[in-house]
């Protein structure tokens, strides 16, 4: 067969070409036109060291931090190295009872009228850094009563951190909760 | 929907529909061999593959030299991934010291990988290393992909040849899709990612702590690592405070373009595109979506200009546009419906269980429509959790045989077996010789039709329905009742078709679909597309018969519907019982209750 000499050399070439030349191009294009992005939006404190990154969501739940979504990772929330959702399927029993579960802990905290659904649903990728503008505000009476604050200091900051929709028509408003959290603790300091 | 979404839906179809034309039109001269305005660059390269691999460029092949060569080379893929997968732990670039594949999944990753399918069992973060994902699943990406474009322009070559056996140069082809097409939208697209906040690097994973330890309880090992348990059989857990977590890095953009373009769909992450770092920002999202349908809407158009009359191309964009907006709707109206039973518990009705705030609710349903109908399979929504109807229209579009766009090339080649057969039935009723594009369908043509578009069907009904009597099968189902039977249908529906995505509740990775899964990708990418070769080599050696007052013109209006009748009849008439017993049922349970 004349054809296996092309398959096998052709199939190298194009590994050279496709899994080294041009990631490596893609990477040195990325560096050099966006280094933050290409190597992760991580958000730096004074001293420089990495705290988090912008695109990774952390788990919250002492009242005096927003929020954010449940998250359904394995060994525990937000766990950054087992991406994934619940896959819980709409009538799967264990499923309902979790999210009302979740509603009990909502309410509890003072949480009154429909439940923002994203509160109470686990993201896709159990990562979700954001929540809507409408989840954020239903918690901002407790976290001002939490830190001590006036409510309407708290939403202001609130306000100051929902994005809304890219270029004006391209996805959700949203607020994300860890940048949030961290300009909060950041009035403490002050 | 609010405006917002229908504005971001409009614009992103105008968008769509404004670059099938140029980018149709650059496929077929790439493919007819006609100079481009990348031929001054890529030419130098072009001749230096050719000589070093022995290919003499003006050296045409029949179709079953064509269907040979074609194999070979998915053979050197499937070989080379397998090695790869399970030596990782001796290669470069492993900084996680992640260590080997099992043998059962690796076969079925480089089978996966190998036919376009992008099926996987495994989470990338937690099994890959970085030289698999480079030199492995990336390299796959683009030359699984290239195959099946280049299978597709074998085909339209044999409706437009007259009087010979020679469809091509598979080589060539293979060489010049590779290099005009894929790594040209590639190279400039993933740029356009990162900017939005998509990771390309090559660091080691980076811990970083948390604002806030949270504690949660954690399975108790013993010294070998396996979960205590109680003497009442219960697993033994302890509180565990974690102050820091590891977060992943790696070369993503690079892989995020090709797996969109090339419509393979294998996420770097677990995730996949609903993770942030593959798919940051809405606008990261509508590059995606839009990524996914380029190739298969584009090339209808060079299947027109090849064919000499754009119209036949611009009929098979109509029906598949319209199938693929009919299934968004369906899917948006069900999400924004919601979930009843979760409603009644004092939530919003709206279902954003395994949905990303940031996509919005359009942003993820016009990606779970684009993906499964194509035959991509990447995912920024967990289709397990959408709503029974909602979810059913991604195993829809996956089901009726990926032809609403499609994979790359497959999907094309795929509609044009439906064409023939919408062509053929609607000769038996008026009595005519059925033809198309000037070439008369005859026995052979059917039979190998019907072996295209009937293969995957076939092969997701007989393995679903092993699975239901096998324990371990069923052992794997996340959810109980009619939903885990929606999971195994989807799974093996997704591998047949050689879509990729999941209801990923299914413990994928054990043996019965580890192997089963094999098989039914294999036979669901290589018997159609030996069948349809075969076609292409049967229709060239015909002679072209002019269009009389008794042909059934193919591009207007009335045959686009008869097409569509005819896909939707025969999706229908295969799958309506299982559909009935899986999302139907639960659908009735979860508003009836």
């Amino acid at each position: 067969m004349k054809d296996i000499k092309p398959a096998i050399l052709l199939f190298i070439i194009f590994t050279i070409i496709c899994g080294g030349i041009y990631p490596a191009v893609v990477t040195g294009v990325a560096y050099a036109l966006f280094p933050k992005q290409a190597a992760g939006s991580f958000i730096t404190d004074k001293n420089g060291k990495e705290i988090g990154s912008r695109l990774i969501g952390q788990p919250f739940s002492d009242p005096e931090y927003f929020w954010p979504r449940p998250s359904a990772t394995a060994e525990f929330p937000y766990n950054p190295l087992a991406s994934g959702g619940s896959n819980a399927g709409p009538t799967n029993p264990d499923y309902l009872k979790t999210v009302a579960e979740r509603v009990k802990g909502l309410r509890d905290s003072g949480i009154s009228g429909p439940i923002p659904a994203e509160l109470a649903q686990a993201s896709a990728s159990g990562l979700d850094p954001h929540i809507s503008p409408e989840a954020a505000v239903v918690q901002a009476p407790r976290v001002a009563k939490a830190r001590g604050m006036a409510e309407a200091d708290v939403v202001k900051l609130l306000n100051e951190h929902t994005e809304g929709p890219q270029l004006g028509m391209l996805g959700a408003a949203r607020v994300n909760v860890l940048e949030l959290n961290l300009a909060l603790n950041g009035l403490k300091a002050d | 929907m609010n405006t917002y979404e229908w504005l971001q839906t409009i614009i992103f179809f105008v968008l769509l529909l404004a670059l099938v034309k140029p980018l149709g039109a650059f496929m077929a001269r790439v493919f007819q061999g006609e100079q481009t305005f990348l031929s001054p660059v890529l030419t130098p390269c072009e001749s230096l593959i050719y000589r070093v691999c022995g290919v003499n460029k003006d050296e045409e092949m029949g179709w079953q030299r064509y269907a040979g060569a074609m194999l070979l080379f998915n053979l050197a893929l499937f070989v080379a991934l397998f090695i790869m997968l399970m030596t990782q732990h001796l290669l470069p670039l492993n900084p996680q010291k992640t260590p080997p594949f099992t043998w059962q999944l690796a076969l079925n990753t480089a089978v996966s990988f190998t036919t376009n399918t992008n099926w996987q069992a495994y989470g990338g973060e937690q099994a890959a290393s970085y030289f698999t994902q480079l030199a492995g699943f990336a390299v796959h990406n683009f030359l699984s992909a290239a195959t099946g474009i280049v299978i597709a322009i074998a085909v339209i070559r044999g409706f437009v040849r007259r009087k010979t056996s020679l469809l091509g140069n598979f080589w060539v082809d293979m060489t010049r899709c590779t290099l005009y097409v894929l790594l040209p939208i590639s190279l400039i697209l993933s740029p356009a990612l990162v900017s939005q906040g998509v990771i390309q690097n090559f660091s080691a994973y980076k811990s970083v702590p948390l604002v806030q330890s949270t504690s949660h309880e954690k399975p108790k090992l013993d010294e070998k690592g396996s979960p205590l348990k109680d003497a009442k059989g219960n697993p033994v857990t302890q509180n565990a405070t974690p102050k820091e977590v590891t977060i992943p890095m790696g070369p993503v953009a690079s892989q995020e373009v090709i797996k969109e373009l090339g419509t393979n769909g294998g996420g770097f992450f677990n995730a996949n595109s609903a993770h942030p770092f593959e798919n940051p920002t809405p606008l990261s999202n509508f590059i995606e979506i839009l990524l996914i349908l380029l190739i298969p809407g584009s090339l209808t158009y060079t299947f027109g200009v090849m064919v000499g009359n754009t119209r036949q191309g611009w009929m098979l964009l109509g029906v598949m546009l319209f199938i693929l907006i009919g299934a968004f709707g369906i899917l948006q109206w069900a999400e924004n419906s919601g979930n009843p039973l979760v409603t009644k518990l004092g939530v919003q009705s709206i279902n954003m269980e395994g949905k990303e705030v940031r996509n919005g609710l359009a942003g993820s349903n016009l990606f779970a429509v684009a993906t499964t109908g194509t035959s991509c399979g990447a995912v920024n929504t967990m289709h397990d959790s959408l709503t029974p109807i909602g979810g059913m229209m991604p195993l829809s579009l996956i089901l009726l045989g990926e032809i609403i766009f499609g994979g790359v090339g497959s999907g094309l080649y795929t509609m044009l077996a439906f064409a023939i057969i919408a062509v053929f039935v609607s000769g038996l009723m008026i009595g005519r010789t059925p033809e198309y594009l000037g070439k008369k369908i005859e026995v052979r043509e059917m039979w190998l039709s019907i072996l295209v578009i009937l293969t995957a069907g076939v092969t997701v009904l007989i393995l679903s329905g092993i699975a239901m009597l096998t324990p371990s099968a069923v052992a794997s189902m996340a959810n109980p009742g009619a939903h885990g039977l929606s999971e195994v249908l989807y799974a093996f529906a997704s591998m047949a078709n050689n879509n990729g995505s999941a209801f990923a509740g299914l413990n994928a990775n054990v043996n019965f679909y580890n192997l089963a899964g094999s098989l039914a990708m294999t036979i669901g990418r290589y018997i159609p597309a030996i069948a349809v070769l075969a076609m292409a080599g049967s229709l060239a050696e015909k002679k072209y018969v002019p269009p009389s007052l008794g042909t059934l013109p193919t591009d207007k209006a009335p045959f686009a519907l008869w097409l569509m009748l005819v896909i939707l009849i025969i999706g229908a008439l295969t799958f309506f019982p299982a559909l009935a017993l899986g999302p139907i049922v639960e659908q009735l349970m979860m508003v009836g209750t």
